[in-house]
């Protein structure tokens, strides 16, 4: 080919970076908190079901249960897990908003997200707040 | 020879060959989650913290038990068809089916663990 000893056309296609460099954005990081916030919320039905479980049990089984679950790590678990549920329940309503077909442009996206972050954090205080 | 159209075998069966069923039922069951999960805080905030006592009587009176054991069947169906999605996007070969099975069966454990507590406490 004559062709063959020219230097290579440098084209200026656009790249598509790897998730370790790309800059975080909103609904990156809302998508998948969904999914972690979804799974981690076993650790705290497992010390839930624990509880019941030993509650259901004997005064000793619960006295032992109620101690973990009333701990710093019980404190540490539930709470954290309330805020998880919380933020799985408005990413979830989110979901079913975006599966409407709705919210999908962007600035409405990223509103919705903020919505889910700072909304998750608001609720979690209440809940708290209510229960206590 | 097929006697259907090309059109009607592939309709709204998509990528995983079983349609929408999957996404369905998840939306299903966080529509039921939806309703359960902030009067079920309610609940278990409330008792976390008292007596054994006061805890047997919160979740053996009708209205927590019932609600409880929806919130433990339904709760555990969406977190093993989640899981199960999860580990399929990372996990491939016999490490994803061990997983799958795994999360679906812990998923079962623990229902079933809530549900005789609950019996247990009503009964």
């Amino acid at each position: 080919m004559a062709d063959a000893k020219r230097p290579p056309v440098q084209v200026a296609r656009p790249l598509s970076p790897h998730l370790q460099i790309y800059r975080w954005q909103v609904p990156m990081l809302t998508s998948i908190l969904t999914r972690i916030t979804g799974h981690a919320l076993i650790a705290g039905v497992v010390l839930g079901v624990w509880w019941l479980l030993a509650a259901a049990t004997s005064e000793a089984y619960f006295a032992t249960a109620n101690a973990v679950a009333t701990s710093w790590f019980g404190d540490l678990v539930f709470t954290g897990s309330l805020w998880a549920v919380w933020y799985h329940y408005l990413a979830g309503l989110r979901h079913l908003y975006y599966d409407a077909g709705k919210g999908l442009d962007i600035p409405t996206a990223e509103k919705l997200g903020w919505a889910c972050i700072i909304g998750s954090v608001v609720l979690t205080v209440i809940t708290i707040l209510l229960v206590r | 020879m097929r006697y259907i159209t090309p059109r009607k075998r592939a309709e709204g069966r998509g990528a995983a060959h079983h349609g929408t069923e999957h996404h369905w039922s998840m939306t299903v069951s966080a529509v039921g989650l939806a309703f359960l999960v902030p009067v079920w805080l309610y609940v278990f905030g409330r008792a976390l913290g008292q007596s054994r006592e006061a805890v047997v009587q919160t979740f053996g009176s009708p209205f927590p038990a019932i609600l409880t054991a929806l919130l433990l069947v339904v709760g555990m169906r969406h977190f093993a068809m989640g899981a199960t999605t999860m580990i399929e996007d990372y996990a491939r070969g016999t490490a994803r089916k061990m997983l799958i099975i795994f999360v679906i069966s812990l998923a079962w454990v623990i229902a079933a663990t809530g549900l005789f507590a609950l019996a247990r406490m009503a009964l």
